[in-house]
């Protein structure tokens, strides 16, 4: 039977304005609210709509976070077979060049057959953490992926290109593959059945001794987008601002 | 849509009928006289694969898996009309359509535009996916200060539970500022619970979610227990009934009130205050959580009355025939849902009914009924000078004459 594991990971949820915290290069995390990042939420729906059609076994694999047992007991409720929390320092955020040493690390000794993570996360500071668990482990990667299908040792993946191409590969396994979007948005689980998974289910925990943040960026200064100068509006009826924007077209040389 | 994972074990349809008989009253359904009175009645039946009745038959027969295999319950909203009309007093709108949905959203066959709505009331509280920080950001720049009980430390007469749209929804927080001004006439010691406070839970409980209303209920409960207050006043129809109806069965147990029940008791006070703004013909829609469900006919429309200048006019169904305006029950949260299946509306329905009754404004007392009957009445025709307004928007204006 195939064996996927899923990688997750909890980003700032974007409901609440972001802060940045007194030293100037992170975001504040008292106030900060984390949410599954939505690719991971997607890679997590791929793997089940795999189970289903194809009988693979799912694990879930995801650093401690605030919220995390939550979204781990949610994926339990959806289907994964197995879930594991990596229990170290994390609370304050690591780069992605530390989350993927620490995730290889967990995948060379669960050994799996399909590795499935998003394909980015809104605080993708130094890359993705796709390729780079992939380069760790010596496997192949795509992303931008958008459908999955399992022929024996072999993955048929669906690429999106810009301008709406896509492409279909084969890829043989195993292989890190990162979700751009699950072949359905991801379902909806009633809360009582994820309160059962919490009685019923439990979350294996890893000990991270060490997080290895070493290649990734060094933020020097965080700042919130500052207004430019101010836009001109432009008054009158139609014909005044259509004249108008004519006459601004030719100044700056568009027309 | 497929919902696969419902049980189609002959079974089912047993241990589902007899999950029917916990409500109140429940075992009427054994009653049932396949008079579809309940199908007639429901502004959606002609297009349910399955309404209450016919439910009922398939049920009798055993073969009530079929109806999960339909998303047309889905466009049950709650409404009571089935409830209402029904002769042998079957709870079906809280008892049989409620659990019809619980079974299908346990299996996943949710539409979409529900899921957000879930969710976000799981995450954040309320439906809008709105910061839960920002609750009470409607009261931020009004003086007197809305006294939040957290800061407040202090014990009040009155707690009021402003709710989940009257908080977050720009046209509604006009008919929430509306209710302070009155409340702050009438001299009335309140405090809110700010940002403690959670969505009622009641349509997400009418949508099927029952787990959601629970973690929902219990939130509100512990905020409740916080706190020292004599009663609680609310301003949705569907946060007093959840309170009223539904929180004592968790366990949480306080005297509730709707706005218009508590204004209407002060009336001898209030009178003095109203000054009225000239004729004007006034209709009034009877929310499904106040009339039908709670039987409150007579206390907004004794509001209404005691504005001087204001004729009261009734549309052709009113009180316990008064129609939906379609958001109860998911309907909220279901409109592109319902416009693939119906391909009308209904609060454009209620709307043609208050032009006709030659109403000047359609008076509301439940906040999903400011923005659903506005957006209608643009569509229908000659109700462009109809003014959708909410009791408490009436009661402020008339204050200020
Ligand atoms: S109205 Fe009541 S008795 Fe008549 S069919 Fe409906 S459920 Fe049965
Ligand atoms: S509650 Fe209203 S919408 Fe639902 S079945 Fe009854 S009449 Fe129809």
């Amino acid at each position: 039977m195939t064996h996927i594991l899923v990688t997750a990971k909890l980003v700032p949820d974007l409901v609440e304005e972001l802060e940045i915290a007194e030293s100037g290069t992170a975001l504040d995390m008292t106030w900060l609210r984390l949410i599954i990042n939505e690719f991971d939420d997607h890679a997590i729906e791929q793997a089940i709509i795999l189970k289903e059609r194809s009988g693979c076994e799912v694990t879930v694999i995801a650093p401690d976070q605030e919220g995390m047992d939550d979204v781990l007991f949610t994926a339990a409720a959806k289907g994964a077979d197995r879930i594991i929390k990596l229990v170290g320092d994390f609370e304050e955020g690591v780069n992605n060049h530390a989350l993927a040493r620490t995730l290889a690390a967990s995948t060379k000794e669960i050994g799996p057959d399909l590795i499935l993570t998003g394909v980015q996360g809104n605080d993708d500071f130094d890359g993705s953490v796709g390729p780079y668990l992939a380069e760790y482990l010596g496997m192949t990667y795509v992303g931008y992926v958008a459908g999955v299908t399992l022929e024996g040792d072999k993955a048929i993946v669906h690429k999106e290109y810009p301008g709406g191409l896509i492409a279909e590969l084969e890829v043989t396994l195993p292989a890190v593959l990162g979700i751009q979007a699950a072949e359905q948005p991801p379902r909806y689980v009633a809360v009582s059945k994820v309160r059962q998974m919490m009685k019923e289910a439990s979350i294996d925990e890893v000990d991270v001794l060490d997080l290895d943040p070493s290649g990734g960026l060094e933020i020097s200064s965080m700042y919130l987008p500052e207004a430019a100068e101010r836009a001109e509006m432009l008054d009158g009826d139609e014909e005044e601002i259509a004249a108008r924007l004519v006459e601004i077209f030719k100044e700056i040389g568009v027309v | 849509m497929a919902a696969n994972e419902v049980s189609h074990s002959p079974s089912f349809t047993k241990t589902f009928y007899e999950s029917l008989f916990d409500f109140a009253d429940g075992e009427n359904i054994k009653a049932c006289l396949q008079c579809a009175s309940c199908s007639g009645a429901c502004p959606f039946g002609y297009l349910m694969d399955f309404p209450p009745g016919r439910m009922i038959a398939w049920m009798r027969a055993g073969i009530f898996d079929e109806v999960m295999d339909t998303d047309t319950v889905w466009m049950c909203i709650s409404c009571y009309a089935c409830t209402e009309v029904c002769p042998k007093d079957i709870p079906l709108t809280p008892g049989l359509m409620t659990r019809a949905k619980e079974e299908l959203l346990l299996a996943g066959n949710v539409p979409t535009e529900l899921q957000s709505a879930l969710e976000f009331s799981q995450r954040y509280g309320n439906p809008l996916g709105e910061s839960p920080r920002k609750r009470a950001d409607w009261a931020k720049d009004l003086q007197p200060e809305v006294p939040i009980m957290r800061k407040a430390k202090r014990p009040v007469d009155v707690l009021w539970f402003v709710g989940d749209y009257p908080s977050y929804h720009p046209r509604v927080q006009q008919s929430t500022i509306a209710l302070y001004k009155v409340l702050n006439a009438l001299g009335i010691d309140y405090g809110i619970l700010g940002p403690e406070e959670n969505s009622d839970g009641d349509t997400q409980r009418l949508a099927g979610e029952k787990g959601l209303f629970e973690m929902l209920a219990e939130k509100n409960g512990k905020a409740f227990s916080r706190y020292e207050f004599n009663e609680i006043i609310t301003t949705d129809p569907h946060a007093y009934n959840a309170i009223k109806n539904e929180y004592p069965q968790l366990g949480i147990e306080y005297p509730v009130k709707h706005f218009t029940e508590f204004l209407a008791e002060r009336l001898d006070d209030l009178k003095p205050l109203l000054k009225g703004n000239g004729e004007v013909k006034v209709t009034y829609h009877d929310p499904c959580y106040l009339g039908r469900a709670n039987k409150v006919y007579d206390q907004p429309r004794a509001l209404l009355e005691a504005i001087p200048g204001v004729e009261l006019v009734e549309m052709s169904h009113n009180r316990t025939t008064s129609l939906c305006c379609g958001g109860g029950g998911g309907g909220m949260w279901l409109d592109g849902f319902q416009w693939e299946k119906a391909h009308v509306r209904l609060s454009e329905w209620r709307v043609s009914e208050a032009v006709t009754a030659g109403a000047d404004v359609l008076a509301v007392a439940c906040p999903y009924e400011p923005p659903r009957f506005e957006d209608a009445a643009k569509m229908v025709e000659g109700a462009g000078n109809l003014a959708v307004k909410d009791i408490a928007e009436l009661l402020a204006d008339a204050m200020e004459g």
